[in-house]
């Protein structure tokens, strides 16, 4: 615990694994949070669950969302407990296992183990076996489980660490004596020892669920952010929109905040004048002069087109979270011909806007000229020259005119346009791609076709907007 | 509620913080005691969250109603900044002051022959503008400086910027401000300090790690009888249940805003005033408005009124 200030009570071993398996639902627990709640539960105790509950809520769980985590970690680790029985639990509240039982080791000490986990199996005694199974369970190092694929080798190094062996070598002696008596307890023990490797077996799914959760969940995440959009397959869907709304809800968080900045050290010599009037223009409260941040003023046009048909729905639902994000953002949807989706990524919930842009407009073939003139006709005139114009595409248009006119005029009217295709750069050009025909009017033409590339341009625009 | 009030004592346990806050008029769910009582053995901030109108500022309130502490309260809001939170100067005084001393400045330089010399003597003033008798303490530097302690209540610190955020961490984990002029000041005794939010923004996670957490949802059928009945005093048993029934179920349906416990209050006390016992259809009707604050959720509303009345009478068990 090299890391824990001295003097401070160092949390008690339940409660550091508890902390664990919190971090793998997905809490935040920081040394100094361990620190606090094992303060708290020095001073409330284990012995009443829903005050221990409260407690350990109310420092660990710090939003709505990880309230509900939090509880169905805590549930999870505490039933443990209870299955344990209560014997264990105090054992527990202690920190400290009892002496008793077999002792553990290698196979030299296997004849003692053996015997002394057939007397507990026999015996039928619940409450020890569980308590000798969590003991066990805690030497072999359950909790670094983290593929399911590791959970036979756990749970026979319990099994060892419990004394299978030794006991299985007796009950092969006991058979070889061939007297009714002990042929009939080796059959006896046969089934307990079945039922026990059931129970471990239980035991290290609990642990798998208890300790890797987070892991995989994490790891999954970090794949899909980095997976292209059009390979993404659709059972991960769920997951990546609530990527993407993470994503959206962070770089709104980021840019909500305020948009005067001070300019340090220049006085604003009239405000302060007249601010110290009452003093007879002494200057006492001194005023600085600020700077208005502007907020970013975006149109975007998407592509919904049956060449990015993949990307689109992804392209889409970020554009979604993009309106919940800025307030000053207009979309605008095209395939053949384009129209503005604003109003219904505004007033319906993701999966409908998506689906009704889609019907509407979205697959059939591109038409990039035909979408950029119907653009200028309807909503040129609300382009000024703090507007970022964001296209989303691939810039095929089916060797229709590309209209670059348009695009030309475009770039001269906003303050920039920023192109991103899904495509790779090698295939710009190509077959009928126009990629390189409206290069020239971008400020900005980039590749972007995951989440992650996704998230990194957004960033660029707000903070240039900034 | 003389009795009630252990004031030596009064936190030695989660039990003993129901009691209080019960005595004081605030009925407190097991979580909230708890987090009273941790706060206090912890030195902890809470910061409590949930919607409006369930109790965060009430619950300030009764806790310094109970421990018999000042309630310092500090209304948060765009642009507050720490001119107004922590302390100013007076400067006002600090101006007539300066007018006296421009009177009487002869009289302390005397004879003095050169510059250098009449320097020094005024630097054996030391100071004086800049000490405790020209600072204007605001809450937080008020809370501070109560000698028995506080209850120090930051109202709605989702409202304010988050540079004041930041500028409240020093305060919130080690009870101290410091003044450039005058140094740190610390708490003679730490005050109990709550901060409540109604999560219109996200707070920094440097603000909530040295808080303790409290949120406080809808209080349960039996809980919200509670809390009507200890303030609604006088209010008839059948109708409180008839009452917290139909309430319970208005927050199911799709509302803008659902009614809260401070609604449900004024409902049951505008009851009392009609001298109602039962609940009746057009009775609803007509103070549904006491509930509902947006012309479409009374709408919605009026809609299932009689299944919603009827249902809140059955639960009650009034004949129909």
């Amino acid at each position: 615990m090299s890391g824990f200030i001295a003097g401070a009570p160092s949390p008690s071993e339940p409660l550091r694994r508890f902390f664990q398996v919190a971090r793998g639902a997905g809490l935040r627990v920081s040394a100094a949070e361990g620190i606090d709640a094992a303060r708290a539960v020095d001073l409330v105790g284990f012995e009443d669950r829903t005050v221990l509950k409260d407690t350990l809520g109310l420092i660990l769980a710090k939003t709505p969302e990880e309230k509900d985590l939090y509880d169905e970690a805590f549930e999870l680790y505490f039933k443990r407990d209870e299955f344990a029985g209560k014997e264990a639990d105090e054992d527990h509240a202690a920190g400290e296992m009892p002496q008793r039982g077999p002792q553990m080791g290698g196979d030299g000490m296997g004849g003692s183990g053996g015997q002394s986990l057939g007397d507990l199996l026999e015996s039928d005694d619940r409450a020890t076996l569980a308590a000798e199974m969590e003991k066990a369970a805690r030497e072999a190092g359950v909790e670094n489980i983290r593929f399911f694929t590791q959970k036979n080798l756990y749970a026979r190094r319990i099994l060892d660490r419990m004394g299978l062996r030794g006991l299985e070598r007796d009950m092969e002696a006991m058979r070889q004596t061939g007297t009714p008596e002990n042929l009939g307890r080796a059959q006896v023990l046969e089934g307990k020892v079945e039922q026990l490797r059931d129970a471990v077996r239980d035991f290290v799914e609990r642990s798998l669920l208890l300790y890797a959760k987070g892991e995989t969940e994490k790891f999954r995440e970090e794949l899909l952010k980095s997976a292209r959009l059009s390979n993404i397959e659709r059972r991960d869907m769920d997951r990546m929109r609530v990527l993407v709304r993470q994503m959206a809800k962070k770089l709104a968080a980021r840019y909500a905040k305020t948009r005067r900045r001070r300019l340090r050290g220049q006085l604003d010599t009239r405000r302060t004048l007249r601010r110290n009037m009452g003093w007879g223009g002494i200057p006492f409260i001194t005023v600085w002069k600020q700077k208005r941040i502007e907020k970013p003023r975006v149109m975007v046009l998407c592509d919904v087109s049956g060449s990015v048909a993949a990307m689109s729905g992804f392209l889409l639902m970020f554009l979604y979270a993009l309106n919940e994000a800025l307030s000053d953002i207009r979309s605008f949807a095209f395939a053949g011909s384009l129209i503005e989706v604003s109003d219904i990524l505004e007033k319906e919930p993701v999966e409908q806007a998506i689906a009704k842009i889609m019907q509407t407009i979205g697959y059939g073939s591109s038409n990039y000229g035909n979408s950029f003139s119907d653009f200028e006709d309807g909503w040129m005139q609300f382009v000024n020259n703090k507007t970022t114009v964001i296209i989303l595409g691939d810039g095929r248009g089916n060797r229709t005119d590309p209209r670059t006119d348009v695009i030309g005029r475009l770039s001269q009217r906003c303050k920039r346009i920023i192109w991103l295709n899904p495509e790779y750069r090698s295939a710009w050009g190509t077959g009928d791609s126009d990629m390189y025909r409206y290069a020239p009017f971008c400020s900005l033409v980039t590749v972007c076709n995951t989440l992650r590339q996704l998230e990194r341009v957004i960033t660029d625009i707000l903070e240039d907007a900034a | 509620m003389n009795d009630a009030l252990q004031a030596h004592a009064p936190l030695e346990s989660i039990e003993a913080v129901d009691l209080g806050l019960g005595a004081a008029g605030y009925i407190a769910s097991r979580k909230i005691s708890t987090a009273i009582y941790l706060a206090h053995h912890l030195q902890k901030p809470i910061l409590v969250e949930g919607p409006a109108g369930v109790g965060k500022t009430e619950l300030a309130k009764s806790v310094a109603t109970w421990m018999q502490l000042p309630l310092i309260r500090m209304q948060c809001y765009e642009g507050l900044d720490e001119s107004k939170a922590l302390y100013e100067w007076k400067y006002g005084k600090q101006l007539l002051y300066t007018q006296i001393l421009k009177d009487k400045i002869n009289s302390v330089i005397g004879e003095s022959d050169n510059l250098a010399v009449a320097l020094n003597k005024l630097h054996d003033f030391g100071d004086i503008f800049f000490s405790h008798q020209f600072l204007e303490p605001r809450p937080l530097l008020r809370a501070l400086e109560q000698p028995g302690g506080a209850v120090l209540l930051i109202d709605e610190i989702d409202k304010s910027d988050q540079e004041f955020e930041a500028f409240l961490l020093e305060i919130l984990s080690d009870y101290q401000v410091t003044i450039p002029e005058l140094g740190t000041i610390h708490a003679g005794t730490p005050p109990i300090v709550l901060l409540t939010s109604n999560s219109t923004r996200d707070l920094g996670d440097a603000l909530k790690r040295r808080c303790l957490h409290l949120h406080i949802g809808f209080p349960d059928e039996k809980l919200e009888a509670r809390i009507i009945a200890s303030r609604v005093p006088g209010i008839d048993g059948r109708l409180l249940k008839q009452l917290v029934s139909f309430v319970q179920q208005l927050r199911v349906l799709d509302l803008k805003k659902v009614p809260s416990v401070s609604e449900t209050i004024d409902w049951a006390r505008v009851m009392v005033l009609l001298h109602a016992s039962v609940l009746e259809v057009d009775l609803v009707r007509d103070t549904l408005n006491v509930l509902l604050k947006f012309e479409a959720d009374i709408e919605v509303a009026n809609k299932q009124i009689a299944g919603l009345t009827h249902k809140a009478r059955q639960d009650a068990g009034v004949p129909a």
